[in-house]
């Protein structure tokens, strides 16, 4: 399933948080009460009704001052470890159409806490009931020709979006480009994931959880094993 | 802008000072890092490591109000190391113009200056003139008293070690910026400024500015692709309502508010009508009555004919020598001299400077019309912070008016470019647009001078008010009339013109009252076909740089690039031929609009006695890298802001600028070089709020990402207050206080200004306490004084004093 993919250069982003706010905007979602806590970055952190935050983080490298920003989402996994840990289809699904990792309200029959677990990227929230929410890729838009809100909005380009192909080819030819003035850049899980990003720097710098770490879908692969055994497992907690 | 925003994307050096555009103009960056690609160096100079800054090459930091000090350095390395642009600097500007004896400068001050008045007598800076009436000039720059030698002489002062002492730029970092951005002197580079409010906000607001233009003209910037002058503007119309004259001392299209001694029409046109003896020069305001006549017809017109002076009686008169600010009505406001006050799409008691003078103010009001989207601090400053509503007699109305996409009409953006918009949803409930408001405000003005007895009531009466279809403002009938209509049928350059048809550009307006315009710089924008402000085609022109002069239309005359005629030399051949604005081809110019289409000088010796010297606008046809007509010195000096963490200026004995005004009421306290307040302050914005927050602060989506007023300063300063990142404190200056959260962080660095550390810390101004709920969130312009430039009266509210405390 080629599907359609995401390409966030973090160079061009301006942290205008525009992205941020189309989403609440498209999704209808209502506004967190916030305070300053002495950053830009606002809200604190993703949230059942937050999918998408821009982190700000500010280092020193080489002596120099960097101020780097991050627009963090879902990143729509190739495989998707928490589709795997859910493995009930009714509450997490991938539209075969476009890649979208889909979240339902239905999903009395998984474990949230293991789905939560599973996401290498620290995505996934809950709403006090126990429902599980996160960026959807705007699939009722792409479904019908339109981008994702994020993308629509981001004034430099640094959101794109398109068929996974044509992403790929513009991330890596940017990456060419981008390579020569910041030796550092890389695209963060280009194989792995839809949602790939561009850095100049060490990608922790940006957000503990910009790359999944080495095994982290090697494990996911272990937790759909694990599923596996899991009605034997309950079983025997049930003895 | 003299250049305008997709041109960005063309230039070799984009320096960003005075303005942190990737926060308050972040679509402008998609043509920052298109030139970026492109292999272009982008600088960033801010007191404070922004966003624009993490995106730079090279950032440095500079304290506020020390930008003079910053760019006379580079002037005076431009100059020691031969890197200006001889031919463009000898051809096209007045570096060559001898200046009369009486002109010097000693201690700060330049010659003529009367303390008692601050003000310059500014005859003293007269050029000398050959007989004929010409400035006298020295093309070889050699004389003594020519500018060239003059500028050499003035920044010889503005040494590294100086500039560096009263900036807190660390003299490397000067050096790297002077290094790479003079690089674009080079034939074929552009560098470009993007600059805003960080420049003009000062009392040296208007020099700053200048200072930036001497380089571009020295670097031979101007006029070409990449190149300018480019003010970003603050808001979507802020150049069209400028050029539509919201400011007291011009009429719309930049002409002059009569003065009182202007006692006639021609009295008035006799003396804001340049004359020059050079038949090389263009000195296109030579126009000058034929667009002021056919602004009295526009306003009144068959009411305004030859016998009555066009109307010119009817209209108020400044008084001479009199300003008529917006500091100066506030001030008058504060006096309790003004009755009566409109408050309309503005919220004077947090967007202006000192605003507790100005919420004071409002209360020697009888009445006070606040037309808005929303009740503001304005309209409701009687029940504001500090205010028992009891002791206020002011009336206060509110006229709802819709928003901008709920209206059809233009807005004009900081290239200059007028862009027509359609509506988009009909007004909400009982919401009127400024249109509709403001017509119906003038019918009932003129039912009201009918009756008997009213004093004066012809400039009522004989308005031409009939801007209105079926009940309702109508924005192309006014466009139409901005753009101006023959009045009777006349035959101009061998074509005839049917009476009551649209003037095709301003070349055919007259000054014998057969036409009428509103505004002649928009002539042009609205003619026989059509509306040009509505095209939207997506074709370049011939030179592919990004001019579309086909999407909507730009002043003047659909130029994109203004001073062109300085992007080729004298042959009309363009420096870069890459990029390339306008070419001779031998016959006819192509691609931009030229400034003027007359054919290239060929030679400064043997000039072609059809071509016209390049810099059209100006009376001798040269740009002024001296500028007489300024009102605080023909060149940019450095001086202290009104408040300052200095005794003294380490450039000069005269501590701030001779000419700026001082107000003097008892709500406009100074604390300069005090103990009490030894932190410099500065404002400024964020991307999530607009302006003073009126459209931003009540929706929620918004105030999430931004929800309160914070003041950021470096670790140090929090560490020498005991202050914690996040935690709140108050900050005062001489005139107020607020509550802010404090950001730590280490953007903000302290600065080392001869030889002692000064801290500076920044708030955004978008909060009043009208909302959010809490009302806690107040504004940054409680501290902000009323000062301002002497030229613009814009006020200082980028550089003063505070003190940072715990709560």
């Amino acid at each position: 399933m080629p599907g359609k993919s995401f390409f966030i250069d973090t160079l061009l982003c301006m942290a205008c948080k525009g992205c941020q706010a189309a989403c609440k905007q498209w999704h209808d979602l209502p506004a967190e009460k916030t305070v300053n806590r002495g950053t830009y970055q606002n809200p604190a952190d993703l949230s059942f009704v937050t999918y998408k935050l821009v982190r700000f983080n500010e280092t020193v490298i080489d002596g120099k001052l960097k101020w780097l920003f991050f627009p963090d989402q879902c990143r729509h996994c190739m495989e998707p470890p928490c589709e795997m840990t859910a493995d009930d289809p009714r509450a997490i699904f991938r539209d075969p159409a476009t890649g979208a990792v889909i979240y339902t309200a239905d999903n009395k029959n998984i474990d949230v806490h293991e789905v939560i677990e599973s996401c290498p990227y620290n995505i996934p929230r809950t709403a006090r009931d126990g429902t599980l929410a996160k960026c959807d890729m705007c699939n009722d838009r792409v479904r019908n020709g339109l981008l994702p809100a994020c993308v629509k909005t981001c004034p430099t380009g640094a959101m794109n979006f398109g068929d996974r192909e044509e992403m790929l080819v513009m991330a890596r030819r940017r990456l060419a480009t981008v390579k020569k003035i910041h030796p550092k850049a890389k695209l963060l899980d280009p194989d792995d994931v839809r949602v790939i990003y561009l850095v100049t720097e060490d990608p922790m710098l940006y957000h503990s959880f910009a790359v999944a770490s080495n095994s982290a879908f090697d494990i996911s692969r272990k937790v759909a094993l694990n599923k596996l055994l899991r009605p034997l497992n309950r079983l025997t907690a049930g003895l | 802008m003299t250049n305008h925003w997709i041109d960005i994307g063309n230039s070799d050096c984009i320096l960003i000072m005075g303005s942190n555009a990737a926060e308050n103009h972040p679509i402008s960056f998609k043509y920052v890092m298109k030139a970026m690609e492109n292999g272009a160096k982008l600088i960033s100079v801010d007191p404070r490591f922004t966003k624009t800054s993490s995106k730079a090459d090279i950032y440095a930091s500079l304290r506020s109000g020390t930008d003079i000090a910053f760019l006379g350095g580079m002037i005076k390395y431009i100059l020691d190391n031969d890197l200006y642009n001889k031919e463009c600097v000898a051809a096209y500007t007045n570096a060559s113009f001898i200046v009369g004896k009486d002109f010097s400068f000693k201690d700060g001050l330049f010659s003529g200056y009367d303390a008692k008045n601050r003000k310059y007598d500014k005859s003293k800076w007269a050029f000398e003139m050959d007989k004929k009436g010409c400035p006298e000039m020295d093309r070889s720059l050699q004389h003594s008293r020519c500018v060239f030698r003059l500028l050499k002489k003035h920044y010889s002062r503005y040494n590294l070690d100086l500039v560096s002492k009263i900036t807190g730029t660390p003299k490397a970092d000067l050096l790297k910026v002077y290094h790479t951005y003079t690089a674009t002197c080079a034939t074929g580079k552009a560098g470009t400024i993007m600059y805003a409010m960080g420049w003009t906000q000062h009392t040296v607001g208007t020099q700053n500015i200048r200072a930036m233009a001497i380089i571009q003209l020295l670097l031979g910037n101007m006029g070409v692709a990449g190149g300018g002058v480019n003010a970003l503007r603050g808001e979507s119309n802020v150049q069209g309502s400028t050029d539509h004259c919201l400011l007291w001392h011009i009429w719309p299209g930049y002409l002059k508010t009569p003065r009182a001694s202007n006692v006639s029409l021609e009295a008035y046109n006799k003396k804001w009508t340049p004359k020059s003896n050079d038949p090389l020069s263009a000195n296109w305001w030579q126009n000058y009555p034929k667009y002021s006549v056919s602004l009295l017809k526009s306003f009144f017109g068959g009411n305004a004919n030859h016998e009555n002076d066009f109307g010119y009686d009817w209209l108020p008169k400044v008084d001479d020598g009199e300003v008529y600010s917006w500091l100066d009505l506030f001030d008058e406001m504060y006096r309790g001299t003004i009755n009566g006050f409109f408050a309309w799409g503005q919220n004077p008691a947090c967007g202006g400077a000192n605003a507790g003078k100005n919420r004071k103010a409002m209360a020697n009001l009888d009445w006070m019309v606040n037309v808005n989207i929303f009740d503001n601090e304005t309209g409701s400053f009687w029940r504001g912070p500090g205010m028992n509503p009891s002791d206020i007699k002011t009336e206060v109305f509110m006229l709802p008016c819709c928003v901008s996409v709920e209206k059809e009409g233009s807005i004009t953006n900081s290239g200059r470019w007028m862009q027509w918009r359609y509506q988009g949803p009909k007004p909400l409930g009982n919401t009127r647009s400024d249109g509709d408001i403001i017509m119906e405000l003038g019918f009932k003005l003129k039912e009201l001078y009918k009756h008997e007895g009213v004093s004066f009531p012809e400039a009522i009466l004989n308005l031409k008010w009939d801007y209105m279809t079926n009940g309702m403002y109508d924005s192309h009938k006014a466009a139409r009339e901005i753009n101006g209509y023959f009045l009777k049928d006349v035959t101009l350059k061998g074509k005839k013109y049917k009476k009551g048809t649209l003037v095709p550009s301003f070349a055919y307006l007259q000054a014998d009252g057969s036409t009428s315009s509103g505004n002649w710089l928009y002539c042009n924008s609205y003619t026989e076909k059509g509306n040009m402000a509505a095209r939207r085609s997506r074709e370049d022109a011939v030179n592919k740089i990004g001019l579309y002069p086909d999407f909507a239309w730009c002043w003047p005359v659909n130029r994109r690039i203004i001073y062109n005629r300085v992007s080729v030399d004298l042959k009309g051949q363009p420096w870069d031929k890459e990029h390339w604005v306008i070419r001779w081809t031998g016959e006819k110019w192509i691609g931009d609009v030229p400034d003027g289409g007359w054919p290239p000088l060929k030679s400064l010796e043997k000039p072609n006695p059809k071509s016209k010297w390049a810099f059209i606008m100006r009376k001798h046809g040269y740009a002024q890298i001296f500028g007489s007509g300024r009102s605080d010195g023909p060149f940019p000096e450095h001086y202290e802001p009104l408040e300052s963490p200095l005794k003294n200026n380490l450039m000069s004995k005269q501590r701030m600028n001779p000419a700026a005004p001082v107000y003097t009421t008892d709500a406009d306290s100074v604390a300069s070089n005090s103990p009490e307040f030894p932190i410099v302050g500065t404002t400024y914005r964020v991307s999530e709020h607009w302006q003073t927050g009126l459209m931003t602060r009540p929706q929620p989506w918004l105030l999430e990402l931004q929800p309160q007023v914070f003041v950021e300063m470096s670790e140090e300063l929090a560490k020498e207050k005991g202050i914690k990142n996040g935690e709140r404190v108050k900050v005062a200056s001489a005139r107020g206080s607020l509550e802010c959260t404090a950001i730590v962080t280490k953007r903000f660095k302290p600065f080392k200004i001869a030889g002692k550390v000064v801290h500076e810390v920044g708030i955004p101004f978008h909060f009043g306490w009208r909302w959010p709920e809490s009302g806690s969130e107040e504004s940054s312009n409680l501290l902000t004084p009323a000062t301002g430039d002497p030229n613009t009266r814009i006020p200082e509210t980028k550089a003063f004093m505070v003190n940072v405390s715990k709560l």
